[in-house]
């Protein structure tokens, strides 16, 4: 590692302080920020950790019926506590493994925005607004790119409110060695319309299959789906899988959810 | 470099370190408690596996300024002081839970930290609990028959496989 200043802040005031600072990372859980530093792939001055911040830690429910999830809160804390949304809760409790998950916090993974996270798909298919020490983002707006979002310099993600769907399914085809999405599909379905994001398949993160939210909207049956394919341009190709092999992971695993969704 | 206090095995330490610290290395090189094994240094194959107030974390990706103030367990916290064995580690010795034993730490701490939340765990509770900890010798199965033999079950009927 490269050296830096640490700081650990009590508050969410002086966090939002101490991340003005030139240079200045924040430190989430750390579970992809220490082993970046680690690489010497990130340089920063300053590292401000949130750990000790209690505003921005925990759930709750919102007057609008939302849960609202604050962004040092923990997976493990969201897969115990976040019962009020099931699917949410499901998808917490199988990222990465337990020592992970005690770690690992949703801002940290959302302002990362891995393109094989998971909770970029909750997020994106929630319809749910990021809310930072400045603002409200819509999820449309949030997620830019492989590891680009809307975030500014030093912004700070202190909570995410997801509107809680009639019912919904996260579907995780998981790559075993990083425990990663290979592809993650996460269906939600709402009085208005369905919405259905997929992480890990496309080479621009985290996106929403239009098709099928159209189709499924319509009709929320397997059958929608039957005159849909998913192109293979863009998806990711590794050794774990091909683009068309990604492509063909997200038809599956969306019919996949449907089916889940189905008893709920 | 930064000051730390924090409570290692019920035993309060002080110290000035560097930022960069990881938990691990102070553990072992500040510390003296080799028993928390470096295996990838990477966060992937949780041998440095120990608790923090109580829940498990892996000590290669926490700094140490994160520590501050917290309560570790390590592997060397386990066995009572007159060296007798937990009842995990001893299911681990009477089951062959281990081979090399390079990742045995890891697997206790995990399994631990398993059986404080659900005491009686199935067989697939088990193997979802332990994926973050991987060993390259025994195949799993006795360790899945360790971690259910030290929660009371009866493991007479699971083969060695």
């Amino acid at each position: 590692m490269y050296g830096f200043e640490f700081q650990r802040p009590q508050t969410l005031a002086d966090a939002i302080d101490a991340l003005a600072q030139e240079d200045a990372q924040a430190l989430g859980g750390g579970q992809t920020l220490i082993p970046t530093l680690k690489a010497r792939l990130a340089m920063p001055s300053t590292l401000v950790s949130l750990s000790a911040v209690p505003e921005i830690k925990g759930i709750c429910m919102g007057d609008d019926g939302a849960m609202c999830v604050g962004g040092g809160t923990t997976h493990a804390a969201v897969a115990k506590d976040g019962g009020a949304y099931p699917a949410l809760a499901d998808l917490a409790g199988n990222i990465g493994d337990p020592a992970v998950r005690n770690r690992g916090t949703l801002g940290g993974s959302l302002a990362n925005n891995d393109p094989s996270a998971c909770y970029p798909s909750a997020v994106l298919a929630s319809g749910a607004t990021i809310v930072t020490d400045r603002r409200s983002i819509e999820a449309d707006d949030f997620f830019q790119g492989m590891f680009a979002t809307d975030l500014e310099e030093g912004e700070l993600i202190t909570e995410v409110r997801f509107p809680i769907p009639q019912a919904a399914s996260y579907q995780k085809f998981i790559q075993p060695a990083s425990r990663f999405a290979l592809v993650g599909v996460f269906v939600a379905k709402f009085a208005d319309g369905v919405r259905v994001a997929v992480t890990g398949a496309s080479e621009e993160g985290v996106f929403r299959w239009s098709d099928a939210e159209q189709a499924l909207t319509q009709s929320f049956d397997a059958s929608a789906l039957d005159a849909l394919t998913v192109g293979s341009d863009g998806m990711i190709a590794d050794l774990h899988g091909d683009a068309a092999y990604r492509a063909h992971l997200v038809k599956v695993l969306t019919l996949r959810a449907i089916k889940a969704m189905s008893g709920q | 470099m930064i000051s730390v206090s924090l409570t290692i095995n019920g035993i309060e330490k002080t110290a000035e370190v560097d930022e960069r610290t990881l938990l691990v290395d102070f553990l072992r090189e500040d510390m003296g408690l080799t028993g928390t094994h470096v295996g990838c240094n990477t966060s992937q194959c949780g041998a440095c596996t120990v608790h923090a107030d109580g829940l498990q974390i892996k000590a290669c990706t926490m700094l140490i300024g994160e520590a501050d103030g917290a309560n570790i367990t390590t592997i060397e916290g386990m066995a009572a002081p007159d060296g007798s064995l937990s009842a995990i580690q001893a299911a681990f010795q009477e089951h062959h839970g281990l081979q090399c034993g390079f990742c045995t730490p890891g697997m206790v701490m995990s399994a631990a930290a398993l059986l404080r939340e659900n005491p009686k765990p199935t067989e697939a509770e088990v193997r979802h609990h332990l994926e973050g900890n991987i060993c390259r010798c025994t195949g799993y199965h006795n360790i899945i028959k360790a971690v259910l033999a030290a929660s009371g079950q009866d493991v007479s009927a699971i083969a060695a496989e």
